[in-house]
């Protein structure tokens, strides 16, 4: 029952670092419609900063300034937040596929990156060692996951309340208006691209404290951590939550990490280990068809977005498929 | 044997989106061998019942008869295999294609021994372009480029021609070119149906003319009747006094 | 320094040509970015891999062509995987991005192929394992050709084959009415409509084609190095650079792009070594979206 008790507890906290990583996601796609298909890489971004900055001395790589895990966390922000402002400087002018291209190459580099730059990273071995919040707490791993349980909950619970209020700020509204009609947004003379880049560079912060949160929970990162596949999680859980919701957002990640949580468990349990692989990548197939049945059969999401947006949650970018090209007068 | 009429379209509601209407039950008829113009104030559907009669619009009520063959449901790529061509108001060229490959690829539709033929009658009817055979369209000037669009359009040798406001963007002296050439095509038998704007050079040249407002007939009669009317002129036509505006122009 | 890198960078450059040809026309053509054609060229690759073992296991090993590692069974296969592939493709849309195309969102689109992308490499490593495979296990000696360069006959045809397809396509484009549609459509939809060209069939068209080139790619990369679920996928970064580089809807520019990507990778390697190529692609797509973003040989603005 304890066992249990602290499993639900460890389950959680990796559960909510998801749903943060679902709002920053939220407040670029959701709330401004950008399109990010690099969500790992800013994420990673967050976790080596963090890490690199955390971490006591070590012999074989640079860094190892042994600061604070409070002060890792909000340089990763600003490491991650600046990355992503690099990214929008560049293409948010741009059609929404170009900025889908940039933020894949990102990722993909700070994969290579990761891997190679042993120096820095640790190559493919990683970094360990990087301080958990807590630590004294882990002889007894129920306390040891309640504590992290309790401070990842009001990390997320106060970064909803910002994104709340930020969303139903006249910022939010502006935000909303450039998603839902760019023209008619840049009329009413806001500069349209700054409004964006904002957005844009928030959310690679918020994806970045993700990530340094992870880090610091698991205690150890390696590249594996940052592959596509993780960017496709986060993406599965916002579209199942309901993009445009910060609430449907955290309900996206929590269903969606359980239902991972639950196939991962059940093929460890009844596939034999010479199968596992494959499994594994059934699982995959599942979750990827599962996403576009739900793009197919319910495009707005289980939660959806609430009615102080309106009503079109993909309007933007929309270049007219070829088919539905409409003529006008 | 012939039908009575090239074109009919009878209480026609068409819009882009379900429940909102631009033509709200208009009813035009296009006899062989007529100019027929759609005038009407800005907003007024016209262009929208065009679109719709070309099929690019859906209707959701109404009848659509080419000749004697009910063309509502149409898809709007098999409207040039029933005979009826279309000019749009603009982007009406592929303007990546050299004039050449535009004549080409519209005439894909005939019978493969016909199509050069096809294309030596279009550059012979339009001599102008014969020159730039080879020049990519969007390096045509905007007069050329309405040339090779009507060009393209008889391709297909078309029982009816429609033509959304070509003379929109030219200047007057060729205003006056495009329009000899439609009175021209006409002769040689081709039914026409246009919108336009600039109502006097539109009456000038048809036969007959429907006056749009509101997505509805407003009032139809002989062009030359029409452009004598002193109150329709100034209401409708924008020939005299001011605009009189009905709605505004339609929201994009 | 050698100029083996030259060689090396143009052959890569090819196939990373190729690959950007299809990219290119898809998204001329409907209008997103594609993220499931790196996969397509996996797939091409494990397919012609099922074909030529299924014809040499029914009549047996076949003669290789001397000095190349293939006989027959490749070329028989290839052509069978690339319709396949077209096929594979054609399903995706149907089953996929047809019903979303009705809901006229593009970008959601691009998610859908981001989803589908990790399902269709996934569903590759449950079928064959991430264990790579080969077509042949024959060892292709290299022949020196001048300036220090060596190639592979292998590598030799198939440079040659990418030529011809790369020259087949253009006639298609410029020479064939369904080429002209494909132009037609990619520029002006509504008005292809109007000049009654089925804009159905050309988005057909355009998956079988894009599907057969990747396969195309997915061959030529198996044979020369080797053929894993990944490979495809890992190849998407190149393919974005080259489409973006030559311009999007331009089959000559993704041509250049790529072999500008494949010289400059091997290039790289050359000067600061192998472990950052990937990230080259990125340095060019980045560079080439600041200064110039329609591209070389582009005819719209982005």
């Amino acid at each position: 029952m304890i066992d249990l008790l602290g499993y639900g507890a460890f389950f959680l906290v990796n559960a909510l670092i998801f749903g943060v990583l679902c709002l920053g996601l939220n407040l670029q796609w959701g709330q401004t419609g950008l399109f990010n298909v690099g969500v790992a890489g800013f994420a990673a971004i967050g976790a080596y900063a963090s890490a690199i900055l955390t971490t006591p001395e070590a012999a074989e790589r640079i860094g190892g300034f042994g600061w604070p895990i409070l002060a890792g966390w909000l340089a990763a922000m600003l490491i991650a937040g600046a990355a992503a402002a690099l990214v929008g400087l560049a293409t948010l002018r741009l059609r929404a596929d170009y900025l889908a291209m940039t933020t894949f190459g990102i990722a993909v580099t700070i994969q290579v990156v990761a891997l190679n730059a042993t120096a820095l990273t640790g190559g493919p071995f990683g970094i360990a060692f990087i301080p958990r919040p807590f630590a004294s707490l882990a002889e007894t791993p129920i306390a040891f996951n309640a504590a992290n349980l309790a401070l990842t909950a009001a990390v997320v619970l106060g970064l909803f309340l910002v994104l709340e209020t930020l969303t139903r700020s006249p910022w939010g509204r502006v935000l909303r208006a450039i998603r839902e009609d760019e023209a008619a947004a840049a009329s009413l003379g806001k500069s349209v691209n700054f409004y964006r880049l904002q957005a844009f560079a928030f959310g690679g912060a918020i994806m970045g404290l993700a990530g340094a949160m992870q880090a610091h929970f698991i205690g150890f990162i390696a590249p594996d951590n940052y592959l596509s596949i993780l960017t496709f999680q986060v993406w599965a859980m916002l579209i199942v939550g309901g993009s445009g919701n910060n609430r449907g957002a955290l309900i996206g990640a929590v269903v969606v990490w359980a239902l991972w949580s639950l196939s991962s468990l059940a093929v460890g349990t009844f596939v034999a280990p010479a199968f596992q692989a494959r499994a594994a990548a059934l699982q995959i197939v599942a979750i990827g068809m599962a996403l576009a049945v739900i793009l197919l059969v319910r495009p707005r999401g289980l939660v959806g977005e609430r009615a102080t947006v309106s009503r079109d949650v993909e309007a933007l970018h929309d270049e007219g498929a070829p088919a539905h090209e409409p003529v006008r007068d | 044997m012939t039908a009575p009429v090239a074109l009919v379209a009878r209480d026609i509601e068409a819009g882009y989106e379900p429940g909102l209407p631009i033509v709200k039950g208009a009813t035009i008829t296009v006899g062989h061998g007529e100019i027929v113009a759609l005038l009407g104030p800005n907003g007024a559907g016209k262009s929208t019942l065009m679109k719709a009669i070309a099929g690019l619009v859906p209707i959701s009520r109404g009848a659509v008869l080419l000749g004697d063959v009910d063309i509502t449901r149409t898809a709007a790529h098999r409207m040039v295999r029933r005979g009826l061509a279309f000019v749009p108001q603009t982007e009406n060229v592929f303007t990546t294609m050299s004039v050449e490959e535009n004549l080409v690829l519209a005439g894909h539709i005939a019978p493969a021994g016909t199509r050069a033929a096809r294309v030596a009658a279009m550059l012979a009817l339009f001599p102008d372009l014969a020159r730039q055979r080879r020049l990519a369209a969007g390096r045509l000037s905007g007069g050329q480029r309405q040339m090779l669009a009507v060009a393209r359009a008889l391709m297909i040798e078309p029982s009816v021609l429609m033509l959304d406001e070509p003379s929109a963007g030219l200047s007057p002296k060729l205003v006056g070119e495009v329009f000899a050439k439609l009175s021209e095509i006409r002769a040689s038998g081709v039914t026409i149906l246009l919108v336009e704007q600039n109502a006097r050079a539109a009456l000038a040249i048809a036969d007959r003319a429907y006056i749009l407002a509101d997505g509805r007939n407003r009032h139809e009669g002989a062009a030359a009747a029409l452009a004598a009317d002193p109150d329709i002129a100034a209401h409708y036509l924008g020939l005299g006094g001011a605009d009189a505006g009905v709605g505004g122009r339609i929201a994009p | 320094m050698s100029l083996q890198f030259l060689a090396d960078g143009l052959f890569a450059g090819a196939l990373i040509g190729l690959g950007a040809v299809g990219l290119t026309l898809t998204y001329s053509i409907l209008r997103f970015s594609n993220f499931t054609h790196g996969d397509f060229i996996s797939w091409g690759a494990y397919l012609a891999l099922g074909v030529v073992s299924a014809l040499t296991g029914w009549i047996g090993p076949a003669a290789r062509f001397m000095p190349f590692s293939f006989g027959w069974p490749l070329i028989v296969g290839g052509l069978f995987a690339m319709a396949l592939t077209g096929l594979l493709a054609l399903a995706l849309d149907a089953a996929l991005f047809k019903p979303l195309r009705r809901t006229g969102h593009g970008i959601v689109m691009v998610i859908a192929s981001f989803g589908a992308s990790l399902a269709l490499r996934a569903m590759l490593e449950f079928l064959f394992t991430s264990e790579p495979a080969y077509f042949s296990r024959a060892i292709q000696i290299a022949i020196p050709i001048g300036f220090g360069i060596r190639v592979t006959p292998d590598q030799a045809a198939m440079m040659g084959l990418a030529l011809v397809v790369v020259i087949a396509m253009h006639l298609l484009l410029t020479r064939t009415h369904i080429g002209r549609s494909m132009r037609a459509v990619s520029e002006n939809p509504a008005l292809a409509r109007v000049v009654g060209i089925d804009v159905a069939a050309v988005i057909r068209a355009t998956w079988l084609i894009g599907g057969a080139l990747a396969c195309v790619s997915g061959i030529m990369l198996g044979l020369t190095v080797q053929i894993r679920p990944q490979m495809g996928f890992d190849l998407l970064l190149p393919l974005f650079a080259a489409a973006i580089l030559g311009g999007i809807g331009s089959v000559w520019g993704a041509i250049i792009g790529g072999l500008i990507v494949g010289i400059a990778e091997a290039g790289a390697v050359q000067v600061i070594g192998s472990e950052y190529r990937s990230a080259v692609a990125f340095v060019l797509l980045i560079a080439m979206l600041l200064v110039r973003p329609r591209g070389l040989f582009g005819v719209r603005e982005g």
